[in-house]
């Protein structure tokens, strides 16, 4: 099935298998934590941020999920690291844009780079959250300089 | 062909949506634990309801108020029949097993409980029977007390029997455990807890469609359950309580139809059953869930025990053979729902990678997150076999099951 495929393309399932900056990031000064109450994904992001020139350090993550939450989250930092926090939210909203628009809408494949992968989750109404769920969380770290707890729910 | 095999294509198109095709692959609904599909003859006496004589019950003279009316109380007998209550008052309609669960909380058991009370429940409890006796707990300074449950999934009944002391006031348990399928000794629960005195509810969500219940001889003061697990519409219930302990509990909800008469100086509660069905009930609800249990009695559950258990058993046996799964929940008596688990796969991934194979499963933590963690799993994958599923579509379960493992390979 071809939609299934893009969704568990090869990116996803390699991420999925060996997660990038996974772990704690005992220095960091951007934290929280999301979860996904209907699946029982769990996530937790680590942001540092250099107050200076406003630039993410370094990001890690933690959790428990599905392979689409944890590619995207896994993803998700890699493309995060060096970029202002205003960068972080426009990643963000394109991000957003990606997983909820209408499939059949012809998507600027080539202009989306990295994030072309989650064009498969569209799709798949049900997994968006999944897919979600580590962006939301990292939005949220930004948003607040304490830990918090973002829960799909709520979106 | 055997007989079950002949029998169950008859059965098979009873239920028009088994016939569809899910991402061009025929449907394989394995989630009967979460809702069952319903019956051609279901649907049809709820459009007849809405043809021919819908209207407001108990209140007009009118005709069609009197063929509703009708209609709404032969269901409340067919039930009591069903689970063989003393009478009809003893049949109480409410929107499902987590109304009816509440209704207890609110109208029986908090008016009796004071501070350093107990309630007792197990730790495979859907979290209608948890969440309802935490809110009484709370307003009332009682505790909640949960029986502990081994590496099968059973109760550990020494264990029950121990918490059951003389702080207890009220036992609430579930016969069948949605998430691991285990069939809990209510039999014996019951006594246990009568022996000392302590009403028992039975939260029959997951065995009222798979097992004959008979609340006399349970003797369960209470028993709730919903009618979409039994082939019947969603939006309907029944509460089922001892009349003695419905004649003097309060109301739950006030309103119409549960009021003999009313003046703003003193209102006159209604009779049973009426007492606790304030408001328009759900009529065509009830007239579905009456047309469901009939439709059962006529399947028989002779057919659906015998059926059900050889789907249990070879869904457990194919299962078993695949190589990084695990079943969780493994106890000696079992009802048809197979929880398991993949090696490096998450559930979620699972229940995509089947849906798209038109195997409809259930992923999640099934509303018993404290099952999930006992188990130290976030999520299961649940399969749940109805008496209208087929060796076949446990073939197709496990095949699709292998594709998954595979591709995470
Ligand atoms: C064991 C058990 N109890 C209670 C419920 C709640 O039933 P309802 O949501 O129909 O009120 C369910 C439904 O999943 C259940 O499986």
């Amino acid at each position: 099935m071809e939609e299934l495929k893009e969704l568990y393309q090869q990116v996803i399932l390699d991420h999925n298998k060996n997660p990038r900056n996974f772990g704690e990031l005992p220095t960091c000064n951007r934290h929280a934590e999301g979860h996904n109450p209907l699946c029982g994904d769990q996530i937790e992001v680590f942001i540092l941020v250099d107050e200076d020139t406003g630039k993410i350090e370094d990001v890690r993550f933690k959790g428990a999920g599905c392979a689409i939450s944890k590619a995207s989250a896994s993803i998700m930092t890699t493309l995060l690291k060096g970029k202002t926090i205003e960068e972080a939210r426009k990643l963000f909203e394109q991000f957003h844009k990606v997983v909820t628009s209408d499939p059949s809408s012809n998507t600027d494949v080539i202009n989306l780079g990295k994030l072309a992968v989650f064009c498969g989750v569209r799709e798949f109404p049900a997994r968006v959250k999944c897919a979600s769920l580590a962006w939301h969380t990292m939005l949220n770290a930004l948003d607040n300089h304490t830990t918090t707890k973002v829960s799909t729910e709520q979106l | 062909m055997s007989n079950i095999d002949e029998r169950l294509l008859e059965i098979r198109q009873d239920f028009p949506v088994l016939n569809r095709l899910v991402y061009g692959k025929p449907l394989v609904y394995l989630d009967n634990a979460a809702t069952t599909q319903k019956p051609k003859c279901v649907i049809s006496a709820i459009s007849d309801y809405y043809l021919n004589y819908n209207s407001n019950i108990h209140r007009g003279v009118h005709r069609l108020s009197q063929e509703a009316t009708d209609e709404y109380e032969k269901s409340r007998k067919i039930i009591k029949e069903f689970i063989n209550a003393n009478n009809t008052n003893e049949i109480i309609f409410t929107r499902g097993t987590t109304e009816g669960i509440n209704l207890v909380a609110h109208s029986f058991v908090r008016p009796r409980l004071s501070k350093g009370d107990e309630i007792l429940i197990t730790y495979m409890e859907h979290h209608s029977n948890i969440v309802p006796w935490q809110i009484v707990c709370e307003e009332t300074g009682a505790k909640l007390v949960v029986a502990p449950i081994n590496d099968a999934g059973e109760l550990i009944f020494e264990e029950f029997e121990k918490l059951l002391t003389e702080r207890v006031k009220f036992v609430s348990v579930v016969y069948v455990s949605n998430s691991l399928g285990t069939i809990n000794p209510i039999e014996e629960i019951i006594k246990k807890a009568h022996s000392k005195g302590i009403p028992v509810l039975i939260d029959a969500a997951q065995s009222i469609q798979h097992m004959k219940i008979d609340v006399r001889r349970l003797d369960c003061d209470f028993l709730a359950f919903s009618g979409h697990k039994i082939y019947g519409p969603t939006g309907i219930g029944v509460l089922y309580g001892k009349d003695e302990h419905l004649d003097k509990m309060r109301p739950y909800q006030g309103g119409g139809d549960m009021i003999k008469s009313v003046s703003f100086v003193r209102t006159i509660y209604n009779d049973l059953p009426y007492k606790f069905e304030a408001g328009t009930p759900n009529i065509e609800g009830a007239i579905g869930l009456g047309k469901a249990i009939e439709y059962v009695n006529q399947i028989g559950f002779d057919f659906i025990i015998e059926h059900e258990n050889q789907l249990l058993e070879y869904a457990q046996e194919k299962l078993s053979e695949i190589d990084g799964l695990k079943i969780i929940g493994t106890a000696s008596r079992k009802a048809s729902v197979v929880s398991f688990v993949l090696e490096n796969v998450h559930p979620h991934d699972v229940g995509t990678m089947l849906d798209v194979d038109g195997v409809a499963v259930r992923t999640g933590h099934h509303c018993t997150e404290p099952i999930m963690r006992r188990f130290g799993v976030p999520a299961t994958t649940r399969a749940s076999f109805a008496f209208y599923n087929t060796k076949q579509e446990i073939d197709i379960l496990a095949n699709s099951i292998q594709k998954v493992i595979k591709m995470f390979s």
